[in-house]
Formats: C-alpha cells, sequence, structure tokens
C-alpha cells in the first residue's frame, strides 16, 4: 500500500525534474559546478600533505641519528631503524662512513655512504657526470672543491692511501730513502686504491670537499665491518609525526639521538597549515555560493510553479505533502549535482596535482557519498525558505478563472 | 425525500466595505445539477470558493453533508475538500510534466492510494483511454478538460463543482462535456456549476441567479430538464 504512494511520490518528483530538465538545468549546473569545486578541493587537502610532503622530501634529508659518545651504528641497528620508521614512510636512508685519506700526501675525507639511498635524499645536488653506485665500487664522485684542488675531470683516476681501521700509522722515516717510505706505505697495515672520477659534486655547502664512495667498497678498503657515523633520514612526515618517531627511536633503540631538520619540517607544517586554510576557505565560500544560488532557484521555481501548487492543494494536498514534493525534487536535484562534482571534482584535482605537484592523486571512494550526502543537505537547506512559500499559496485565488 | 448534501443558510461574505455575498440561502439534494449564473461580480466566485471548501463566510453556515463546515480552519477544510468535493476549473489545471492518466492518480494520490487501474477506468468513461499515456500539451482543451472531470471524479466525491467548465471549449468540446454530466447526473452524482454560458446554464435541472451577491433567481428546470 505504502508502496503504492512512494511510487507515486517517486513519479512526481522524478518527471517534474526530467521534463521539465530544461528549466533545472541552472541548478543541477550550480550544484554540480559547487560540487565539483569541493570534491576536488577535498581532493587535493587530502592529498597535499602528502604531495608537499614529497616535495618538501627534495630539499634534503628531515631527520639526522647520531650515535651516542664514539660509537658507530651498525648493520643491524640500521635494520632496526627501518623498520621503526616504516618502509613506506622512508623516502631515503643513507648511512655515513667517514674516512680520512691520502691523496698526494694531502688529507682528504672519504664519505662511505649509500649511494642509491643519498641521491634520494639529496636529488638537489648537481651532479656533473653521473650519481656512483653500488655496482661499479671504484668509481666515486668527488667534491667540486676536491676536484678544483687536484684538477680531477670526469674520467680521470686518482689513488687514495691510508691506514687501515684499527692500525697505527708509521711515519716517514727520515733515515730511509723514499722508495723505502714507498714500501713502508704499501706494507699490510695501510691500504691503497685508484678510483675513478664519476660525478663531480656541486651543492655550495659543505659536500663540495668529501669524496663519495659506496660505503662497502670503504669497509672492504680499511679492512673493517660496517660503522656508520651519522644516518641521514628523508622520511614522509610532518613535524608531529618527526617529533613522535625521534621518541621512539630513542626509546626502542638505546644509543641512538634522533635530530629532526627543524628548518626543514617548520616549513613544511607552515606551508602546509596556509594551504589547507586556504582550501577550507575556498570550500566554505564556495558552498555559500552554491546555497545561494540554489536558493534564489527554488524560490524562482515556486513562483513559477504557483498554480500547479496551489492545484495540488485545491486537490486536497497538505501544505506538508506539498513540500515534501518540493523538498525531494532539492534532494533529487543535490544527488544529481553532487554525483557529477564527485567525479569532475576528481578530474579537476587530477589535473591541479599533475600541473602543479606532477603527480597523479589517489581517488578517494569515500568523497562519492559525503559530497552527495553535503549536497543533499545544502539543497535541502537552500530550499527551506522558499518551499515554505507554498503556505503562503491560496488556491482560491491563485486557481481563480480568468 | 432526498438528502440534502449542502445548505447555505444567511451566507454573507464581506471585504470591507464590500458585501461580495449577502444573506444567502440555498439548499442542494444529492444527484441535483444546478447551475450558478451571473455577472461579473455578481458573487459567484466567491460563491463557489465556500461551497468548494476554499473559504469560508464572514457570516452564516454552510453545512455540507450535514456538518457545519464554515468556522473550520484551512487544513480542516482541505481534508473536507479532498474527502467530499471534486474540482473542475476553466483552465483546466493539469500538471504539466505528469501524463493524463498520471494527472488523474495524482486526485488519488492526495485521497488515498493510488491506483492506475481505477484512474485508466475514470479515464475511459470520459473516453480518452487512448491518450492516458499523453502529457497535457499533447491533448486538445477538450480533452484537457474531460481528464480534469476524470481527475474530480476519481475519488467519487459528494459534490461535482464546476468553475465555468466550457468556459474555454469550443462549440463541439462543449457538447461532449455536458454530454458527460448529463451522464453523471443519471449515475446520481450532485453536480454544481458555475457558468455565464446560458447554453450550459439551461441544461442543468435548477438554475440559481446571483446579481450583487444575492440570489435573485432560483429558477427550476424540470420541466425541460432532459430536453434541451
Amino acid at each position: 500500500m505504502g508502496n503504492k504512494r512512494f511510487k507515486m511520490y517517486m513519479k512526481m518528483v522524478s518527471s517534474s525534474l526530467i521534463r521539465r530538465a530544461s528549466r533545472l538545468v541552472i541548478a543541477v549546473l550550480a550544484i554540480a559546478i559547487g560540487a565539483t569545486i569541493l570534491s576536488g578541493l577535498v581532493t587535493i587537502y587530502y592529498d597535499i600533505p602528502e604531495q608537499l610532503g614529497r616535495e618538501f622530501r627534495s630539499y634534503g634529508a628531515n631527520m639526522i641519528i647520531l650515535p651516542e659518545g664514539d660509537s658507530t651504528i651498525t648493520r643491524e641497528t640500521l635494520n632496526s631503524l627501518r623498520e621503526i620508521i616504516g618502509v613506506n614512510r622512508i623516502v631515503g636512508l643513507a648511512p655515513y662512513r667517514y674516512q680520512t685519506v691520502k691523496i698526494n700526501e694531502q688529507p682528504y675525507i672519504i664519505a662511505g655512504t649509500d649511494l642509491e639511498q643519498a641521491e634520494k635524499n639529496s636529488p638537489f645536488w648537481y651532479i656533473e657526470g653521473s650519481w656512483g653506485n653500488s655496482q661499479d665500487t671504484s668509481s666515486v664522485m668527488v667534491g667540486h672543491e676536491i676536484a678544483e684542488t687536484l684538477g680531477l675531470k670526469l674520467g680521470d683516476t686518482f689513488r687514495v692511501q691510508g691506514v687501515k681501521y684499527g692500525e697505527q700509522a708509521e711515519a716517514s722515516r727520515q733515515d730511509l730513502s723514499a722508495k723505502d717510505n714507498q714500501k713502508r706505505d704499501s706494507a699490510w697495515q695501510n691500504f691503497s686504491r685508484i678510483l675513478t672520477v664519476k660525478g663531480i659534486v656541486s651543492t655550495g655547502g659543505a659536500e663540495e670537499g668529501f669524496i663519495f664512495a659506496d660505503v662497502d667498497m670503504l669497509d672492504e678498503l680499511i679492512g673493517d665491518t660496517f660503522r656508520a657515523d651519522v644516518v641521514e633520514c628523508s622520511i614522509a612526515a610532518n613535524a608531529q609525526e618527526l617529533s613522535e618517531l625521534s621518541e621512539k627511536i630513542t626509546r626502542d633503540i638505546p644509543g641512538l639521538m634522533p635530530r629532526a631538520v627543524r628548518r626543514l619540517t617548520q616549513s613544511q607544517d607552515i606551508v602546509l597549515g596556509k594551504l589547507q586554510a586556504l582550501v577550507l576557505l575556498v570550500t566554505v565560500v564556495v558552498l555559500i555560493i552554491t546555497m545561494i544560488s540554489v536558493y534564489t532557484t527554488m524560490m524562482a521555481m515556486v513562483a513559477e510553479r504557483r498554480r500547479e501548487i496551489a492545484l495540488k492543494k485545491a486537490l486536497g494536498a497538505e501544505n506538508k505533502l506539498v513540500m515534501s514534493e518540493l523538498l525531494g525534487e532539492g534532494v533529487l536535484l543535490g544527488f544529481i549535482g553532487g554525483a557529477l562534482g564527485v567525479f569532475l571534482g576528481f578530474e579537476f584535482a587530477l589535473r591541479v596535482s599533475l600541473n602543479v605537484f606532477g603527480r597523479a592523486i589517489n581517488f578517494q571512494a569515500a568523497l562519492i557519498p559525503v559530497t552527495i550526502a553535503v549536497f543533499i543537505i545544502i539543497t535541502v537547506l537552500a530550499s527551506i525558505i522558499p518551499v515554505r512559500k507554498v503556505m503562503d499559496i491560496h488556491p482560491a485565488i491563485v486557481l481563480k478563472g480568468e | 425525500m432526498p438528502k440534502k448534501i449542502l445548505e447555505l443558510q444567511n451566507v454573507s461574505k464581506i471585504y470591507g466595505e464590500l458585501r461580495a455575498l449577502s444573506d444567502i440561502n440555498l439548499t442542494v439534494n444529492a444527484g441535483d445539477w444546478l447551475s450558478i449564473m451571473g455577472p461579473s461580480g455578481s458573487g459567484k466566485t466567491t460563491m463557489i470558493n465556500i461551497i468548494g471548501c476554499m473559504d469560508t463566510p464572514s457570516v452564516g453556515k454552510v453545512i455540507l453533508d450535514g456538518v457545519d463546515i464554515s468556522r473550520e480552519n484551512a487544513a480542516s477544510l482541505t481534508r473536507i475538500r479532498r474527502d467530499k468535493i471534486g474540482l473542475i476549473f476553466q483552465q483546466f489545471h493539469l500538471i504539466s510534466y505528469l501524463t493524463a492518466v498520471e494527472n488523474v492518480m495524482v486526485a488519488q494520490y492526495y485521497h488515498s492510494m493510488p491506483d492506475e487501474a481505477e484512474a485508466l477506468e475514470a479515464l475511459a468513461k470520459v473516453g480518452l483511454a487512448e491518450r492516458a499515456g499523453h502529457l497535457p500539451a499533447q491533448l486538445s482543451g477538450g480533452e484537457q478538460q474531460r481528464v480534469c472531470i476524470a481527475r474530480a471524479l476519481i475519488n467519487s466525491p459528494q459534490i461535482l463543482l464546476g468553475d465555468e467548465p466550457t468556459g474555454n471549449l469550443d462549440e463541439e468540446n462543449e457538447g461532449i462535456v455536458v454530454d458527460i454530466f448529463r451522464r453523471l447526473h443519471e449515475e446520481g452524482v450532485t453536480i454544481i456549476i458555475v457558468t455565464h454560458d446560458p447554453e450550459v446554464g439551461d441544461v442543468a435541472q435548477r438554475k440559481i441567479i446571483l446579481e450583487h451577491g444575492k440570489i435573485t433567481g432560483d429558477i427550476d428546470q424540470s420541466a425541460t430538464f432532459g430536453k434541451i
């Protein structure tokens, strides 16, 4: 029984929209545009932290982990660190071991690292040539300053020498010939290797004074196992998350001192905060404009349909029944506009993301019901005052013969 | 003795200085066919609004089916109108986005329960079974008025009330509509028609003449009834 009434109600509501589509196209457009902007902005709103976080990651590591005192960081500790931080959040995690070597009897420092990870941490480094890697361990990158001092160019070779880990250096003796001293230098406690320049590093910073080599090659060269003096991490996280992560690392791995790079994390949070506030503001403005647009459309619709409303009342429809029909039309308008807007909004967000961040964006399935529900509510709210005008329509006055 | 379906007792309608209706007394029995005639401004519309439960008198009583409805509020009048009155308008007033059968079903929907089969039957009675799926814009004026009559009859009202029902029709369609009234009267439907048209007024069983808000004539046309 009730089903028949509901079917008739739906018939009236849908027929009114479908058969009067040309008159309602503006209302649907207004709602769809509003829903497009809203769902697009909300998609961006939720994606900005990740997108911007990744952008900020290109400005370098945002967490430095140092060992306490004179200790070093072992391979096991490094693996534990990876687990605690979480593989998904790690953009780059590069251990560094610093070793003093001699080139042409002058001291220089080799920084042994995981070069692939270092590249992820520091994409802003300008490399003439190319980054080194763990496959070609005899090729290294030299800082611009060293390259200038030693007159090195890409493809040039140079010899590094030094004392193996844990051994004592023996000074050249004046009572020995140069040849004898050279023999002493190549004795078992010392190392010597010829390396090739694969890249020249320019950063404008201290990095220009280092030689960057694969850490395993360095360990093998100096005859020691893995020991990192510092670990640089680039983590997709905001300041709060980094702070929590620091506490967790300190708690779970004793002997480590994690330090967030505040300069980066704070800038990231400030920019994010401002962008999200802007998105929120625009969203609120869009919602208000949509409400005004729906309000005026519904007002015009009620005025235009005075005769029809009066007729329904003359046929015995109570005010609330006629109002429920008009609100039903509003709900349907909100549904259609909202549904259109969700998909157009994703397209909008995708284009913005591709143009601004150069990355695609994930479709938030939860936005479908949320956007539709929001626009149904907005349409109904905006329709309340126009629909209440039904009560002022008197059939005897409106329907009198002319 | 025929049942009194409608009684107006000393009914007046006063708008400020203007007396649209003045001390009207009228009794209509069940099954009567009554026409109300008079010049513009005579109070015909005011009277039909009061009979049709779309207005209330300033003074006097309106007793419909034994119940005094003269002091009912708007919501109550709406319910009474829905249950007891079937309205036919000069302008047809069909809902433009609904088909003929859906327009009939709208009256069922507001009254009780929509039933398409019944609505189609009502359209068949006015000779529009074939046009049930057409929108008002696809129907002629006469067809639209017949849909309007089917809609007015669908809930079996106690009074069929027409406000200039042939006012917008050509002669041929006017004849069709009058024939429908005639048939309905034979079936026992109470019909009250307000009209300017003497030909439509004269076919009724009884004719009321209104002038300046007063009944100046109450003519029994039984002698000629059914012969015109």
